[in-house]
């Protein structure tokens, strides 16, 4: 297939994937600062901005974190690169470059979306539509997925789509498993002593982890607990080692490549899913897991650009 | 309300269908029309509005209908249009016996921006240039057709005619069981056939094939898109190809891609910088040198520009004779060459009856509709055909027929123009039955541009 279209699908789903995550998080920000009367309910926001990555265009035009800012600036800011209208815009302007490598029902998924987006972008904004709106996009996200999984077939345009699906999530993942841990526990002898369950149960709600955390450990929420599930369990699928399993799962199944070429995305890949798939979390809890953390997010960016090489992006 | 009562045959079916049908339910299925449309995602851009804005073209519900034997002589004449126009080409490029004959003058072609003397010498595959024309007609009576435009160079507006087609299929399922219309969805399979004849002489075996775009900011990208997925070929751009050592490849994921044919829906200027605009990002370095060592076929050809100007089109009636030695079953639109003095005196003096188009304009700029012009329009354009008769042309306005058409007040006559698409393979000439029909939905309007506010219309042949 042509090397710009393989490029275009596998951001595509990137910024499919990104527009869900940047929703979980804004949906989650809002119910922490509901629920916890006693907070300070700056942070949960602040922390919202952090786990999108977006700090550093934030700060450059605000110079104050507060609900209504954080929202528009996630949601729809056309300053933010990864704000959720932003994703969306730059997912169906990908759609459209590769428009005959999409079955029909992917560009109804994505037309679909795109042409929703001005009822919410455009209308006033308050609690109620904010709601909508991130469901809307959740439910959008899926049916996405949805439909790459039932009209799509199983050739490399599909690969390289859901490469860039679980590489988006893996990056997402770390990030937000780095940045609660960056706001909340400066220290690595803080895990396990005084944390914030709110803020581990957080964590759980954006991935939607709250029912495999109960039916796979079943009590309290314990830190340690909540890093294995996110980080080695690949039973669920938003842990870092089902990415990973995706990964190199779709990444081998690409055709026929130029083996010499493309050995370094697969060594890359490879090497990172043994060390997330054999990895102990105690281990990684004594030896930091920041430090963990830093090193899978910075090995996936390694791992994209070892793709756009590979496969001649 | 709205047409004469004495409806033309073709049109019976249609006429019972809209007596029938409630108009509550009519506006109901206009409104279902333009849900598709947008899902479709069939838009065009409008430049003028900055950015890339994507807009609709009004699609209106009421078909245009043509009786088989109407059609019949029309396809016949489209043919021999086609073939006629190809032959001047190939003529134009080599000999240029219809210049020495005298029947085509010598400063119309070689001093035309059209002209590229980088063609000359050339042989193409079957000899053919234009495989894709999109031949614009209008109707004045019976039996009636005159010959608008000849447009040879990248005419687009066939995903409309398949679009279209889809869309009163899936609203009216009934009116198709009722009515024999021929089917127009194999258009793709034809430009397929077309494009496979049109093999370049030094391709290894079967043809790789592409479709060349612009780009996604290009009015007409959805077509390419739809075109390209419609015969399962790839749609490139520029940067996907490159040639090397004559040869052009494609970008893949794999490596280089040999290609063998480009549909091309990129302008000459902008095709190959190192012949044409050095400054054209769109285009691919060195693609003319791939044509013309036989490694690649270039659809439709570079420079067939040459036989779709105004001025040019005065002479297509003798190019028939001289070619094909037959007489022109279509006619030509009666057409003033404003170069020559008299002519240019008689113009002058019937400006307010005349149609005055530039001889390069397109998409209905750039022209002067007499008897619709005010007195300043009238002035300022006498001003410029006086200092440059020879970018002009004039014609009588026509008495054009027009058909019913749906709009916000109920039912009332447009006017309507009519492009077939002609493919003009190595091997045939293939016309699939139908075409783009544009109408004009301004009350009493002439110019059916999309880009001046036109609409479209399903265009039915009706099978005996």
């Amino acid at each position: 297939m042509l090397a710009r279209t393989a490029e275009s699908l596998f951001w595509l789903a990137r910024y499919m994937e990104r527009a869900d995550y940047v929703a979980r998080l804004l949906q989650v920000a809002g119910h922490m600062s509901a629920v916890r009367v006693d907070s300070d309910r700056r942070s949960e926001w602040e922390s919202a901005i952090i786990a999108s990555g977006g700090s550093l265009p934030y700060f450059a035009k605000h110079a104050t974190v507060d609900e209504a800012t954080v929202i528009d600036f996630l949601a729809f800011d056309r300053d933010n690169p990864s704000s959720i209208a932003n994703c969306i815009d730059t997912a169906r302007r990908n759609a459209r470059t590769v428009r005959t490598a999409l079955t029909t029902s992917m560009w109804d998924a994505v037309q679909g979306a795109w042409q929703e987006l001005p009822r919410f972008r455009d209308a006033p904004k308050n609690a109620d539509l904010l709601n909508d709106f991130l469901e809307w996009v959740r439910v959008r996200v899926d049916l996405f997925h949805g439909v790459c999984s039932n009209s799509m077939l199983r050739r490399d345009s599909f690969y390289f789509l859901r490469t860039g699906q679980f590489l988006e999530r893996a990056d997402n993942v770390a990030r937000l498993l780095d940045v609660k841990y960056h706001v909340r526990l400066p220290q690595v002898s803080d895990v396990g002593g005084v944390i914030d369950y709110y803020q581990w149960l957080a964590i759980l709600r954006v991935v939607g982890a709250r029912r495999a955390y109960r039916v796979l450990y079943k009590g309290r929420v314990e830190p340690a607990q909540v890093a294995e599930l996110l980080i080695t369990r690949s039973v669920f699928p938003r842990s870092l080692a089902f990415c990973y399993q995706q990964i190199t799962h779709h990444l081998d199944a690409i055709e026929d490549q130029d083996p010499v070429r493309v050995a370094e995305a697969k060594r890359c890949a490879h090497s990172l899913y043994a060390d997330l798939r054999y990895a102990s979390v105690d281990r990684i809890i004594d030896t930091g897991l920041h430090e963990f953390l830093t090193d899978v997010i910075e090995r996936t960016e390694a791992l994209g650009t070892q793709i756009a090489v590979g496969h001649l992006f | 309300m709205g047409w004469p009562d004495d409806v033309r045959t073709p049109y019976a079916l249609i006429d019972a269908w809209l007596r029938d049908t409630p108009p509550d339910q009519l506006a109901l299925k206009r409104r279902e029309a333009e849900v598709l449309f947008r899902r479709i995602g069939i838009t065009f851009a409008v430049y003028t509005e900055g950015g890339d804005a994507e807009r609709l073209i009004p699609f209106d519900l009421i078909p245009r209908v043509l009786a088989q034997a109407e059609w019949r002589n029309l396809r016949r004449g489209l043919e021999q249009r086609a073939r006629a126009l190809n032959a001047f080409m190939h003529d134009v490029y080599h000999d240029r016996e219809i210049i020495r004959a005298g029947r085509v003058p010598e400063r119309l072609v070689l001093h035309n921006s059209q002209f590229r003397p980088e063609m000359c010498g050339l042989d193409l595959p079957g000899q053919m240039y234009a495989h894709i024309c999109g031949i614009d007609m209008v109707r004045t009576g019976p039996n009636d057709y005159y010959v608008l435009e000849d447009n040879c160079r990248t005419p687009s507006g066939v995903s409309y005619m398949l679009e279209n087609r889809e869309v009163m299929l899936r609203l009216f399922p009934d009116l198709f069981r009722r009515n024999t219309v021929a089917p127009v969805a194999h258009y793709p399979d034809e430009l397929l056939a077309t494009l496979r004849s049109l093999a370049p002489p030094n391709c290894p075996g079967e043809p790789t094939i592409v479709l060349l775009t612009p780009g996604i900011h290009n009015s007409a990208y959805y077509e390419h898109a739809f075109l390209a997925d419609e015969m399962g070929i790839d749609l490139v751009e520029g940067a996907d190809l490159v040639v090397s050592k004559d040869v052009c490849y494609q970008r893949t994921t794999k490596g280089l891609e040999r290609v063998d044919v480009i549909y091309r829906r990129v302008d000459d200027d902008y095709l190959d910088p190192l012949v044409f605009r050095p400054d054209s990002m769109l285009g691919v370095p060195g693609l003319h040198f791939a044509n013309r060592a036989g490694n690649l076929t270039i659809t439709n050809a570079v420079g067939t520009g040459i036989a779709d100007d105004k001025a040019v089109y005065i002479h297509v009636p003798e190019m028939v004779r001289f070619y094909l030695g037959e007489e022109p079953l279509l006619k030509n639109v009666p057409t003033h060459d404003c170069s020559k003095p008299d002519e240019l005196a008689y113009v002058l003096d019937r400006l307010d009856e005349l149609v005055v188009k530039a001889v390069h304009g397109s998409g209905g700029y750039g022209m002067l509709v007499g008897p619709h012009a005010s007195r300043d329009e009238l002035a300022a354009f006498r001003q410029q055909l006086v200092q440059r008769p020879h970018d002009y042309i004039a014609q009588p306005t026509l008495s054009l027929s027009t058909v019913p058409t749906f709009v916000d007040d109920g039912i009332a006559p447009r006017h309507v123009d009519l492009r077939p698409f002609v493919l003009c393979g190595a091997d045939q000439v293939r016309v699939v039955p139908g075409g783009l029909t544009r109408v004009a939905l301004k009350e009493g309007s002439l110019v059916v541009n999309s880009s001046q506010g036109g609409g479209t219309k399903d265009t039915w042949i009706l099978e005996d």
